[in-house]
């Protein structure tokens, strides 16, 4: 068999392979390691931590949608305190590559977070969700307004120094998406994280009301993959050097090729686990194999591929 | 905690028999050696609808019994109702039908280690995995009662193999269509005080266990509940399926019902904030 490389690197982050966890849908790794080996996978995208602990929203906070879920779960959480004393050093026993997703609700909150993890070792990459609404700005979800976006990056980047890789997480529900990212890149991330989930809704035809408690929530699962496939398209074609970080309704390594083809350097895997607890590493396999069926001998190779002109796919 | 779902195991099961009892589906599947992993209390999630399926989550069974040494092998029994989509596929799924599943899972009924005087309490099809907890109860020498309830007869789902292990049996419908005329909690407090009652086991709708509570709460009688809470992961991932709860040094948190659950400690829960934000 031939010999693939597969590793990847988002930043200066190296990793061995390219399929993570993603934020929230693994919540900090212990539950999934009864069913795969952490340190197998490319890394652990720990569910996005704030402050202070979070008791989160009140139930239903799922509905199952045609291929996809929503969510409202609030950020329930441990806060960061808590996070760094037993996460961090559960991740690390378990040797995985760790990726620690922050979330505030005001700039100066993601800055505190990134002071509170400047200081611990074996972090490999900083993710910041902006997706969540900026109570200095009647709420308004930071990913969506391009200033806010801006300045949560470059409040987390000058607390955090040069060398730890910031990933921008990215809501699609913005009307220009290589804009806002253009900003975050101007303010110091070093990759962005495409896509969040898309906010949604289901009436309980009951009580003719909002079915989830949070009433609005966060779509995911393979309803939402076309979405991300041209988040992914459209960023890598506008910023061809910008590492992505991809995700969106990945349940197979077809989906995990198709987002790399699209850009993405490495991809995430979400709702799939919830279906399937050994999703991240079946999909794992999957992609090595296609992509040696298809003739790569770097997953590099394969990245933003679609971009490519014809001419050239000799592949 | 520390250990979460250490014997879950995610293999290939086999459909042995669907029978349909009242409104219910009894379905017997293949699990092999798993079977003696799993503990009244404990659930299966199961995938549903086949591999190019729209419905993406697994859906959460209650085990109601195994057999470690049937003719099939290592075999679980689970009640179903087709209620949805999901559970609707299941009970269409014929003899020799191959499942993904998921088992098994959650935090299972504690058993005494005393013989004491146990109730159990089953609304719909709640009660069946109390047959099999009557069981293990039976066989650690404890006087096992039981009470089931349900809105109409055909929704009580009793069968005549689970009651040897019951020492007597109580039915009560809404409607009056079997057994006595009312609800399974009228019965409750007077049948703890004559029949000196250690620990209440439930299992049924969200409003039963918490008329249960009311009862229970304050006194020496240990309720234990087997909670109701939709789930998209069953793994303790996705964290949808929490209730409040508030521990005996006070400290409020929002718990999983499928790893700290399904089987949860009565006083435990916040009954009134039960879908409310803390």
């Amino acid at each position: 068999m031939t010999s693939l490389d597969f590793s990847t690197t988002l930043g200066n982050a190296w990793f061995p392979a390219p399929i993570f966890t993603a934020s929230g849908c693994a919540s900090s790794g212990r539950e999934l390691a009864q069913f795969f080996d952490l340190n197998s996978i490319g890394g652990v995208v720990t569910k996005s931590v704030m402050s202070k602990p979070r008791h989160g929203r009140p139930t239903p906070r799922m509905a199952e949608t045609p291929s996809g879920m929503l969510n409202s779960i609030g950020l329930q959480g441990p806060g960061i305190d808590a996070f760094i004393a037993k996460d961090i050093p559960y991740l690390l026993e378990q040797k995985a590559r760790i990726v620690v997703s922050i979330a505030g609700e005001t700039v100066e909150e993601y800055a505190t977070l990134a002071r509170k993890l400047r200081g611990i070792s074996g972090i490999s990459a900083l993710e910041v969700n902006i997706s969540c609404p900026n109570v200095e700005n009647r709420g308004l979800v930071f990913a969506c307004d391009p200033d806010a976006s801006r300045r949560v990056i470059d409040g987390v980047r000058r607390t955090i120094g040069g060398e730890l890789p910031i990933i921008a997480k990215l809501s699609p529900d913005v009307t220009d998406l290589v804009h806002i990212t253009r900003g975050v890149v101007d303010a110091g991330a070093d990759a962005v994280a495409l896509i969040n989930t898309v906010l949604g809704m289901v009436i309980n035809i009951e009580t003719l009301r909002p079915h989830l408690g949070g009433k609005t929530g966060g779509l995911s699962g393979p309803a939402i993959r076309p979405i991300a496939v041209r988040a992914i398209y459209q960023v890598h074609a506008a910023l061809p050097k910008l590492p992505i970080l991809g995700m969106g309704g990945v349940s197979c390594g077809r989906d995990a090729l198709e987002m790399i083809a699209a850009g993405a350097s490495a991809v995430s895997v979400g709702t799939a686990s919830f279906g399937n607890p050994t999703a991240l590493p079946t999909i794992q396999s999957e992609l090595k194999q296609l992509l040696l069926d298809k003739g790569f001998s770097s997953l590099r190779d394969a990245i933003g591929f679609a971009h490519r002109p014809e001419i050239a796919d000799a592949k | 905690m520390a250990e979460i779902n250490r014997n879950a195991r995610q293999i290939k099961a086999y459909v042995v028999s669907n029978k349909r009892v009242g409104q219910y589906h009894q379905l017997i599947l293949t699990i092999g050696d798993v079977a003696q992993q799993c503990k009244p209390g404990n659930f299966v999630a199961i995938n549903v609808g086949g591999n190019t399926s729209a419905m993406i989550l697994r859906r959460a069974f209650a085990i109601s019994r195994v057999s470690v040494n049937s003719a099939s092998g290592g075999t679980m029994e689970l009640i179903v109702a087709p209620h949805g989509q999901g559970s609707t596929w299941l009970c269409s799924q014929l003899e020799g039908a191959e499942l993904d599943v998921v088992v098994p899972l959650g935090t299972a009924f504690g058993i005494p280690t005393e013989p004491v005087q146990v109730l159990l309490v089953g609304g719909g099809y709640g009660s069946a995995p109390l047959f099999g907890l009557a069981e293990v109860l039976n066989a650690r020498g404890c006087r096992v009662d039981m009470i089931l309830g349900a809105s109409t007869a055909s929704k009580i789902y009793a069968p005549m193999e689970g009651k040897r292990a019951v020492n007597s049996l109580r039915i009560y419908t809404e409607d009056g269509t079997m057994g006595q005329t009312g609800r399974v909690t009228e019965p409750i407090q007077a049948l703890v005080a004559d029949l000196s009652i250690a620990v209440i086991y439930s299992c049924g709708p969200m409003a039963m266990l918490a008329a249960i509570d009311s009862i229970t709460r304050g006194t020496e009688v240990v309720h234990q509940c087997a909670v109701e809470e939709s789930m998209a992961c069953g793994i303790g991932v996705c964290m949808t399926c929490v209730l409040p709860t508030q521990d005996a040094d006070g400290n409020i948190a929002m718990l999983r019902s499928c790893i700290d659950g399904p089987v949860m400690d009565g006083e435990r829960v916040i009954w009134d904030k039960v879908g409310k934000a803390l």
